[in-house]
C-alpha cells in the first residue's frame, strides 16, 4: 500500500511538472495578450522532435540536445510571434481559435511527413534510468530528477515574474495594458519575448517529458485538454496557479489510473466543471472580470 | 440587392438538392451524410454566428442524440425512427442545460476549455460503458422500423435521403423563425455586446443558457438522424475532432447567416473526399490551410466573398 501511495506520488507529481512546463507558457501568453493559443502544444511537440532526433541521429547526449531544441523552438516561436500571431492580437476570438487550430492542423501534417505516424522512442541516459532506494523506498531517478527541474524553473519563473524589473513590467501589461504603454513600458517586445520564453519553455517540457506524454503526430490534439485545464484552472497571467493546478491534476490523474482504471479521465473533467463553476477565474487570477 | 431578389433564391438550394436526387440517385448516402452535417453545422450556427458562443465541443450533443436513438433501437426497445428523434432531442438538449449551466458562466479560455472537456467527458463515458454502447467498435446493427409505418430505410438509401431533407428543412424553418424573433435579435445583441445588452435589462446568461440548450437539442436530432439513416454509432459522433470539424465547415461557408452551413458543409465534404483518398495526412495538411486562408485572407467564409464579389459587380452595372 505505501509503496503504491509512494509511486502515485512520484509519477503523479513528476507528471504535473511536465505540465507545468508545457503549460506556463500559454498562461502567461494568455493573460499578456488575451490570445487564445490553441496550438501552444505544437510547440511542446516540436521539442519533443528536435530532442529526439538530436539523441538518435546525431547521439547528442540528453541535456544538451534538450537545450539546442529549447533554443530551436524558441526561435521558430519568436518568428512566428512576429511574422503571424501579431497579426491577430485584438482579433476575434473565433479568429484566434482557428488560427490556432490550422497551426495544429499543418504542424501534425508536418511531423506526420518528416517522422511518420509512431510515436518517437527516447532513451534516457544512463544515470536517469532505473531506481534506488532511499529509508526503505523505492525511488525512480527519472521521476525524481524531473520533480527537482520542475522545482528549479518554477522557482527561476517566480524568481523572474515577482523579484526582477522585466518581471514587473509583464506583470503590469497583464494587469493594465494600455496603463503598462503609457508609461513607456514596450509592450510589443514584450509579447515577443514571453512568447518566445513561453515556447521555449513547452519545448523543454515536451523533451524533458518525452517519456510520459509520448511524442507523436497526434501530440497537440492528444494533449491539448491538459493543457487548457491546467491554464483555465490554474488562473490566466499567473505562475503559481498553473503550478497548482498542474501538481493536482497530475496527480487526480494518475491516482485514478492506478486506483480506479475503470473511470479514467471521467473523475478528472467532473472535477475541473464543478471547480470552475465554483471559480470561474480559476484557483489564482491577476486578471479581473 | 433587395429583399424580392433573395426571395426567389430560397428554394433553390432545396430544389439542387432534389435535382442531384433525380439525376444521380447513386450518391444518395452522401447526400444523406451532407444533410446531417448541415443540420449539425446550422445549430452551431446559433451559438457561434447569433450569441457569439464559441464552442469546441458541439459533438458532445451530436453524439449523445446518436446514442439515444442509437441504443433505444438495439436494444428493441423504441424503434419508431420519430419517437427516437424526439427522445434524442430531448435527452441532447437535457445534457446541453447541465452543461451550459455549469459553462456558460466562465469565458474565453476557461470556456473552450470546459467544451472541449464536455466532448471528452462524454467520450470516455460511451468509451468505458462498453456493455451498453459497444464501445471502441461502436453501436452495430442498428434497425429501425419504418419511417410513419410505411417507408424502410432500405439499401439504396431512398427512405434516408427524403427523411434526412425533410428533418434539414424543418430545421431551417425553425431555426429561421427563432433567428428572426425578438429572442434572436437580442442573442445578436449579446453578441455584439453583452454589458450593453445586461445594461437595458437583458438577462444574458438566461438567453444564452436557452441558445445553449436550443442548439443542443437540434445537434442531437442531427445524431439521431445520423443513426437512423447509417444504422450505426461510432464513437466518432462525441470526437473533439467532429467538433472542430464541424465549426470548419460552419466558418468555411459563412457563420450568422443559416445559409453558411448549407454551402459550407458540402464544400468541405466533398473536397474532403478528394483530397484524403490517398494520404489523410494531406488531409491534415490541407485543412489546416483552407482554415488559415480564411482567416487571414477570407473571414466570412464563401458566402461573404461570394457577396462581396456580387455587390462590386452590381455597382459596376448600376454606374
Amino acid at each position: 500500500m505505501t509503496s503504491t501511495l509512494a509511486n502515485i506520488l512520484f509519477f503523479g507529481l513528476a507528471y504535473g511538472m511536465i505540465l507545468y512546463m508545457t503549460s506556463v507558457g500559454l498562461s502567461i501568453t494568455m493573460g499578456l495578450m488575451g490570445f487564445v493559443n490553441l496550438a501552444h502544444g505544437v510547440f511542446a511537440m516540436l521539442g519533443g522532435y528536435a530532442t529526439v532526433t538530436l539523441m538518435n541521429s546525431l547521439a547528442v547526449p540528453f541535456l544538451p540536445a534538450l537545450l539546442a531544441a529549447c533554443i530551436l523552438v524558441t526561435g521558430l516561436g519568436f518568428a512566428l510571434e512576429r511574422l503571424l500571431y501579431r497579426r491577430l492580437y485584438g482579433a476575434a476570438e473565433l479568429d484566434q481559435v482557428l488560427f490556432s487550430m490550422a497551426l495544429i492542423f499543418i504542424s501534425v501534417a508536418i511531423a506526420r511527413i518528416f517522422w511518420g505516424p509512431l510515436a518517437q522512442p527516447i532513451v534516457l541516459p544512463h544515470y536517469l534510468q532505473g531506481h534506488f532506494e532511499l529509508a526503505g523506498a523505492t525511488i525512480p531517478t527519472y521521476r525524481l530528477f524531473l520533480l527537482i527541474f520542475g522545482g528549479a524553473i518554477a522557482a527561476a519563473l517566480w524568481f523572474g515574474f515577482d523579484r526582477t524589473l522585466f518581471g514587473a513590467r509583464v506583470r503590469a501589461a497583464v494587469e493594465n495594458h494600455e496603463m503598462a504603454e503609457a508609461v513607456g513600458i514596450n509592450t510589443d517586445r514584450l509579447f515577443a519575448l514571453t512568447f518566445g520564453l513561453g515556447t521555449g519553455l513547452a519545448a523543454l517540457g515536451g523533451g524533458l517529458g518525452a517519456e510520459i506524454l509520448a511524442i507523436s503526430p497526434g501530440y497537440p490534439l492528444q494533449y491539448i485538454i491538459f493543457f487548457l485545464i491546467v491554464v483555465a484552472v490554474g488562473g490566466l497571467g499567473s505562475i503559481k496557479g498553473p503550478l497548482y493546478a498542474a501538481l493536482i491534476i497530475g496527480l487526480a490523474d494518475t491516482a485514478t489510473k492506478y486506483l480506479m482504471p475503470e473511470v479514467g479521465m471521467i473523475f478528472v473533467f467532473a472535477f475541473v466543471f464543478l471547480l470552475l463553476r465554483w471559480r470561474p477565474q480559476g484557483i489564482v487570477s491577476r486578471r479581473k472580470g | 440587392m433587395g429583399r424580392t431578389a433573395t426571395i426567389w433564391l430560397e428554394p433553390l438550394p432545396w430544389l439542387l438538392a432534389l435535382a442531384t436526387y433525380a439525376l444521380a440517385p447513386q450518391y444518395a448516402p452522401l447526400m444523406t451524410q451532407i444533410f446531417v452535417m448541415i443540420l449539425f453545422a446550422m445549430s452551431l450556427d446559433l451559438l457561434v454566428g447569433y450569441t457569439g458562443i464559441v464552442t469546441l465541443g458541439h459533438a458532445a450533443q451530436f453524439g449523445t442524440g446518436a446514442y439515444v436513438a442509437g441504443i433505444l433501437a438495439a436494444r428493441g426497445w423504441i424503434t419508431d425512427p420519430t419517437l427516437t428523434a424526439v427522445l434524442a432531442m430531448l435527452a441532447a438538449g437535457t445534457v446541453g442545460l447541465l452543461f451550459g449551466s455549469l459553462m456558460l458562466r466562465t469565458k474565453g479560455l476557461a470556456f473552450l476549455m470546459l467544451s472541449v472537456a464536455s466532448g471528452m467527458l462524454l467520450y470516455e463515458i460511451a468509451n468505458k460503458a462498453t456493455g451498453i454502447t459497444g464501445g471502441d467498435d461502436g453501436l452495430q446493427g442498428v434497425v429501425f422500423s419504418p419511417l410513419l409505418g410505411l417507408w424502410e430505410f432500405d439499401f439504396r438509401g431512398t427512405t434516408a435521403f427524403f427523411y434526412s431533407l425533410l428533418m434539414l428543412f424543418l430545421t431551417f424553418i425553425f431555426l429561421r423563425r427563432v433567428v428572426n424573433s425578438p429572442f434572436g435579435w437580442s442573442l445578436r445583441g449579446i453578441r455584439e455586446n453583452d454589458l450593453r445588452m445586461a445594461a437595458i435589462g437583458c438577462q444574458n446568461y438566461r438567453r444564452r443558457l436557452i441558445a445553449y440548450t436550443l442548439a443542443s437539442a437540434l445537434a442531437g436530432l442531427a445524431g439521431a438522424v445520423q443513426a437512423q439513416c447509417t444504422g450505426f454509432v461510432a464513437l466518432n459522433s462525441l470526437s473533439f475532432e467532429l467538433s472542430g470539424g464541424v465549426l470548419i465547415m460552419l466558418i468555411l461557408g459563412g457563420s450568422g447567416r443559416l445559409y453558411g452551413a448549407m454551402f459550407g458543409v458540402p464544400i468541405y465534404m466533398i473536397a474532403q473526399d478528394y483530397l484524403a483518398k490517398n494520404d489523410p495526412t494531406n488531409w491534415f495538411l490541407w485543412q489546416g490551410i483552407i482554415l488559415l486562408i480564411l482567416v487571414l485572407f477570407a473571414r466570412g467564409g464563401v458566402l461573404s466573398l461570394a457577396e462581396r464579389g456580387f455587390q462590386a459587380c452590381w455597382r459596376k452595372v448600376a454606374r
